[in-house]
């Protein structure tokens, strides 16, 4: 498991790691394990204008499809081409490998975002 | 965990994928204790068995079995089972979720001379399928496994256990079905375990149970079919056979076209990863023109399959499933989307 006191987290199970004022954004270990293996990413292309709390995709596995939330405000940069092929790469390195998206001109919207202790504590609720 | 029929039953033990390609390419072990056994024996077995189902049974010698559907008069479906004839009468092996259903319709249509018994509760049952499946029991078997034909079925001991061990199965494999005491069953589980976790066999769930049986192009009962739907309909016409005699449902069958069902059950491969799902519509163009009655992932395919029930005067023409307001196409195909490859 990679250092995680960079990583912020929704509770609807996306995380968000930011540099400066690009992000990457993900889901959650948790969320990939609820989950079960994922099958199919809907997600928007490069331009794509995402909004803090909005939904941006859809992550389908066997068990269910599930919508996707903005974590922040931003314009995506570069999506992981790599998960059409293999979207199994959320469920074996959510946190690396797995990314969904890269933004860029991010900013924090009204949503809350936690660390991993505090997600994980309210994960289940 | 899931509920299932009133019985709580892992949707997975490791990842659906894994199992299911286990299966596939090694072997799987399901607990299948759920399914319902009914037990019909007395000088009016064959009589009983012969009226409460559409395939011929009373041809059956001891140690084989067939596929078969009960129909109500209406020629719609009661539900699917297995029917083994076994020394001293009939084996029905039924869906749980039909079960208390089956129960009722069984005993109101008992020839005279018939002992009925409901032994569900007391039996197990544990399946090993895939490639390995039977050199795997055979490994723990006192019997020779092997040499049972398909749809064939004996008693013997197993780990241990006396068994009625079957070549039977749900996936689309070659496979074995054993049925045992339910006290037994956890040595048994135990024992095929370790006989089988050297040849890469996994213990699996039910969520690859349904993406294996869906492959192979197998119904489930209360999504592909029920009582609304007959056999013609839904693609079983090969297991109707009315020249057998009289049966619930024949007279209803008699009337209906083999040839021109009501509706058409069809097989839908799409061209992306998506997931189609129960309930959801087939479209042509914009028109809809039918509900997918089971869908999901073929990971031995590598895209979502789904099956159907179509207008049997469809136009071929290019359809497609509404996934969430998206119209994702789809290509019409034969079932079943997948079958192993024949030994060498």
């Amino acid at each position: 498991m990679p250092d995680l006191s960079g990583y912020r987290f929704t509770l609807t199970h996306e995380w968000v790691h930011r540099d400066g004022d690009a992000a990457t954004i993900g889901i959650s270990d948790h969320a990939q394990a609820q989950l079960g293996d994922v099958i199919f990413l809907d997600l928007p292309s490069v331009g794509a204008k995402l909004t803090a709390g909005e939904r941006f995709g859809t992550v389908e596995s066997v068990k269910a499809a599930s919508d996707l939330y903005a974590p922040v405000t931003g314009t995506v940069s570069a999506v992981n081409e790599e998960l059409a092929t293999t979207p199994e790469r959320v469920n074996s390195s959510p946190y690396e490998e797995g990314w969904l998206l890269r933004l860029a001109n991010v900013s924090e919207g009204e949503v809350a975002l936690l660390d991993e202790a505090s997600y994980l504590a309210r994960a289940d609720e | 965990m899931v509920e299932f029929a009133g019985y709580e039953m892992p949707l997975r033990y490791s990842s659906i994928r894994d199992e299911h390609l286990a299966v596939r390419t090694r072997a799987g072990l399901f607990d299948l204790s759920h399914m319902g056994e009914v037990r019909l024996r007395g000088q009016g077995a064959q009589a009983t068995a012969q009226g409460l189902v559409a395939n011929d049974v009373g041809g059956l010698g001891p140690g084989h079995a067939v596929y078969a559907v009960v129909c109500n008069d209406d020629a719609g479906i009661v539900d699917d089972v297995i029917v083994y004839r076994v020394e001293d009468g009939y084996l029905i092996v039924v869906n749980a979720s039909r079960r208390a259903v089956d129960l009722e319709w069984m005993r109101a249509h008992l020839a005279l001379g018939t002992q009925l018994r409901d032994e569900s509760d007391e039996t197990a049952l544990l399946a090993v399928q895939g490639p390995e499946a039977v050199a795997i029991v055979q490994s723990v078997a006192g019997l020779d496994v092997a040499a049972l034909p398909t749809f064939g079925s004996a008693t013997g001991v197993v780990a241990g256990v006396s068994c009625r061990v079957s070549r039977t199965g749900y996936t689309g494999e070659d496979g074995i079905e054993l049925y045992c005491d339910a006290q037994a069953a956890p040595p048994l589980w135990d024992a095929l375990m370790e006989a089988g976790t050297p040849r890469g066999m996994l213990p699996v769930g039910l969520g690859a149970r349904d993406t294996l049986r869906l492959e192979a192009g197998l119904r489930l009962y209360g999504q592909d079919m029920d009582e609304t739907v007959d056999p013609y309909s839904c693609g079983l016409g090969w297991t109707v056979k009315l020249g057998k005699g009289e049966f619930v449902g024949a007279g209803r069958l008699r009337r209906l076209d083999p040839e021109h069902p009501r509706r058409r059950f069809i097989g839908l491969a799409l061209g992306a990863r998506q997931i189609p799902r129960h309930g959801m519509a087939v479209l042509a163009g914009a028109e809809r023109v039918g509900e997918v009655t089971s869908g999901g992932f073929g990971f031995s395919l590598g895209h979502g399959i789904a099956t159907a029930y179509v207008p049997p005067d469809l136009p071929d023409a290019p359809l497609g499933v509404d996934i969430r307001g998206e119209a994702v196409p789809a290509r019409r195909v034969p079932l079943p989307f997948y079958r192993r490859p024949r030994p060498v």
